[in-house]
């Protein structure tokens, strides 16, 4: 085993622990404590594919945003210190079939990856300037220019809606 | 590249023992452990504290929280651009300055509903 | 000479030799990396013991008394005493805390703000590694910081620190938006210039070190500017002092913590002002650079030092002229100040590279046009805020008119009508 695997190991073990302990975590800032070391670890799994980029977005985005974004809520709605309700309501057994499900589609599309070569891993070298082309077809007309605008419409609409829900409009003067 | 990759992750991990080192040596070894309830308790503003830890908080700061998140995920498709800025004709700018016009509509939007004011 | 010209790279060969003897190639390598971040760690955290002396003298000048000067020539080693101080305390974990999270906070606080060292270069040949997404890294680290103060904030189980931890969100998470806006600038300027990979930090560099008016900060003022103000912000010291505000939540976020838990989230703020100043001479004042830089690279070192200090030295000034914001001024100095003009500091600097490039009018008309560029906006800026202030200000004298009582908005500087807090306080 080279040290690549080895780390790929502990980390997948890492992730999956702690994904674990998310939901079987009683309070909830520690659950999303754990939900933080899961995102990590991803973040770990983009370095060990040579995305150094994508690693740092998902720190970025996930972790300074979106968990400081749930711890955030957690504080505001929950009375955190104490509270430490039931861990499943009576739909868990549904979650469960969902999951099952999920799980059996992903192992069919491993084995049909492994067996009839449905998707050929071959073994591309990275360029160097990946970044620099991700970043030119990103502007350019031919790639994703029009997909480009459409998220920056996407975005503003998650805020104008965000400001829609979030806000009490009983306060307007 | 990954060698880069092993030192940061090395560096995590040492920056993470450096603190860890003073703080254990005061606990464990240095200080005294003569602990008593008083001593223990929270100290708040330093009279006793009655009531719940937990207030309630305006949403307000939810709302800022929220902006902030699409700005963030707004910017990082910015900087694969800067990367390639020197590289791509000047007409592809466009793109860019379409994207950061949208979004700035939608800032514009949220700060004339007064949602950026501080109440 | 070789020494002279390239240290680590000596040191580090005679080292890979003489691991090599007894043992594998990878093992020596992995040594070698462990060493770096040792001796890059050992820096960085022991860096403060000198800081906070410096910083407690100047701050005394600018307020007209002495500082520390009894332990030590010059009162160099207070700190050294401090910390011996700090670690003969006994270790209190408050009832009520959560324990786990209350410990790990003010790790979390230093980590976040001593990785951002990795990347860093000292010299043409001085850095803990060169990564090819530097400068994205340090926004990735530096987001850990504000975790770290919410985490802190909330295990103590102490209403003021939860206050304090929920003005971090409105302040840290808001002044990221301006400081990763303002970072896309360096990345874009050091692109146009020609450089291969324009977010690593080491290249930022290179691209300011061709002449005077190559550095960033004529080129992108605004950027720079903004950066400044909005990562002073990120570190939570005055004037942004407000999640640790004194007079209004005792200590803020810190409250619970003494003996070395508290010293390190210490250390860590003034690491993080320091690391500030470093990030501030790296991205805009050509970091390294400098006359005779070619010939003796150690001088790079020098350069950088005195920069870095330089800047530091203003975050230092900053501290001692001016009171804290109110909290609605600082949200309303951000979004409605800060990000607008820097997203057209943004368009407009890239439009102008484009229509004036190097290679066409050379790069000191590019500079030159660049300047006026940011010089345009800043104007704009200026006199549309100053106008709306003024409307502003008419309005809210039209419905109270001088002399009445003051206007109900007085309490806009409170935080959230917390009931059981101001009772506390009562």
């Amino acid at each position: 085993m080279t040290g690549l695997q080895i780390t790929f190991l502990v980390v997948a073990a890492a992730i999956l622990a702690s994904a674990v302990l998310v939901v079987t975590a009683r309070n909830l800032v520690h659950a999303a404590l754990w939900l933080i070391a899961t995102l990590f670890g991803m973040a770990i799994l983009f370095v060990l594919l040579q995305a150094g980029f994508l690693a740092a977005v998902q720190v970025v985005v996930y972790i300074g945003a979106i968990a400081i974004l749930i711890i955030f809520a957690i504080m505001l709605t929950r009375r955190v210190m104490q509270d430490t309700g039931p861990q499943t309501n009576s739909q868990w057994w549904l979650g469960g079939l969902l999951a099952a499900a999920l799980l059996a589609a992903i192992a069919y599309t491993l084995f049909r990856v492994d067996q009839q070569g449905a998707f050929p891993l071959a073994n591309v070298p990275i360029p160097d300037s990946s970044l620099a082309e991700l970043g030119k077809a990103l502007v350019s007309p031919d790639f994703y220019m029009i997909p480009l605008v459409v998220i920056g419409v996407l975005l503003a609409v998650g805020m104008v809606g965000s400001i829609a829900i979030a806000r009490d409009e009983r306060e307007k003067e | 590249m990954q060698e880069s990759w092993i030192f940061i992750g090395v560096f995590l991990l040492i920056a993470g023992i450096f603190p860890a080192t003073p703080i254990i040596l005061q606990s464990v070894i240095l200080g005294p452990k003569k602990s008593n309830p008083v001593k223990n308790s929270t100290y708040e503003c330093g009279i006793e504290t009655f009531g719940d830890t937990w207030v309630q908080f305006k949403v307000q700061y939810y709302i800022f929280t929220l902006v902030f998140v699409v700005f963030d995920v707004g910017m990082m498709f910015l900087f694969p651009f800067a990367v390639a800025y020197g590289q791509v004709p000047a007409f592809m700018l466009v793109a860019v300055v379409g994207f950061l016009g949208i979004i700035c509509g939608g800032l514009i939007y949220v700060w004339r509903k007064g949602a950026l004011r501080w109440v | 000479m070789e020494f002279l010209s390239n240290p680590i790279g000596v040191i580090r060969d005679w080292l890979a030799g003489l691991l090599s003897g007894f043992l594998p190639p990878d093992a020596v390598s992995l040594v070698l990396v462990i060493l770096g971040a040792l001796v890059v760690g050992a820096l960085g955290l022991t860096t403060p013991l000198f800081l906070i002396w410096y910083e407690r003298r100047l701050i005394g000048r600018m307020q007209d008394r002495v500082g520390p000067n009894r332990v030590g020539p010059e009162g160099l080693f207070q700190t050294v005493a401090d910390a011996l101080k700090l670690l003969s305390k006994e270790d209190i974990t408050p009832i009520g805390a959560d324990k786990i999270v209350y410990n790990l906070a003010p790790i979390m606080a230093v980590v976040s703000v001593l990785t951002m060292w990795a990347v860093i270069p000292l010299a043409v040949n001085i850095v803990g590694t060169d990564l090819n997404i530097g400068v994205l890294y340090i926004v990735s680290v530096g987001s850990l910081g504000t975790l770290a103060i919410m985490l802190g904030g909330w295990a103590s189980n102490n209403k003021y620190a939860l206050l304090g931890a929920f003005r971090t969100v409105a302040q840290l998470v808001c002044y990221e938006v301006p400081m990763i806006l303002a970072l896309i600038v360096p990345v874009l300027l050091a692109s146009s210039v020609g450089v291969a990979n324009p977010m690593s930090m080491q290249e930022v560099v290179a691209a300011q070190s061709g002449a005077w008016h190559e550095w960033f900060l004529f080129k992108a003022p605004i950027a720079f500017l903004i950066f400044f103000i909005a990562s002073v912000a990120e570190t939570g010291r005055a004037p942004f002092d407000l999640l640790e505000a004194e007079s209004e939540i005792v200590a803020g976020f810190n409250i619970e913590y003494s003996g070395m838990k508290f010293g390190m989230f210490f250390v860590a703020e003034f690491l993080h002002a320091f690391t500030v100043g470093a990030l501030v001479a790296t991205l805009f004042l050509g970091g390294w650079s400098g006359p005779f830089v070619e010939q003796a690279p150690l001088l790079g070192v020098v350069y950088f030092i005195l920069k870095a200090f330089a800047a530091y030295f203003l975050i230092i000034l900053m501290r001692a002229a001016l009171p804290r914001i109110r909290i609605d001024h600082m949200l309303d100095l951000n979004w409605k100040f800060l990000v607008p003009i820097m997203l057209a500091a943004i368009v407009a600097i890239a439009v102008t590279d484009k229509a004036l490039p190097r290679a066409t009018v050379g790069p000191l008309w590019n500079a030159v046009a660049l300047f006026a560029a940011n010089l345009v906006v800043a104007v704009i800026a200026v006199n549309w805020t100053s106008a709306a202030a003024r409307q502003m200000r008419q309005a809210d004298e039209s419905r109270n008119p001088p002399g009445a009582a003051p206007a109900a908005s007085a309490d806009h500087g409170h935080d959230a009508p917390a009931p059981a807090a101001s009772h506390a306080a009562h």
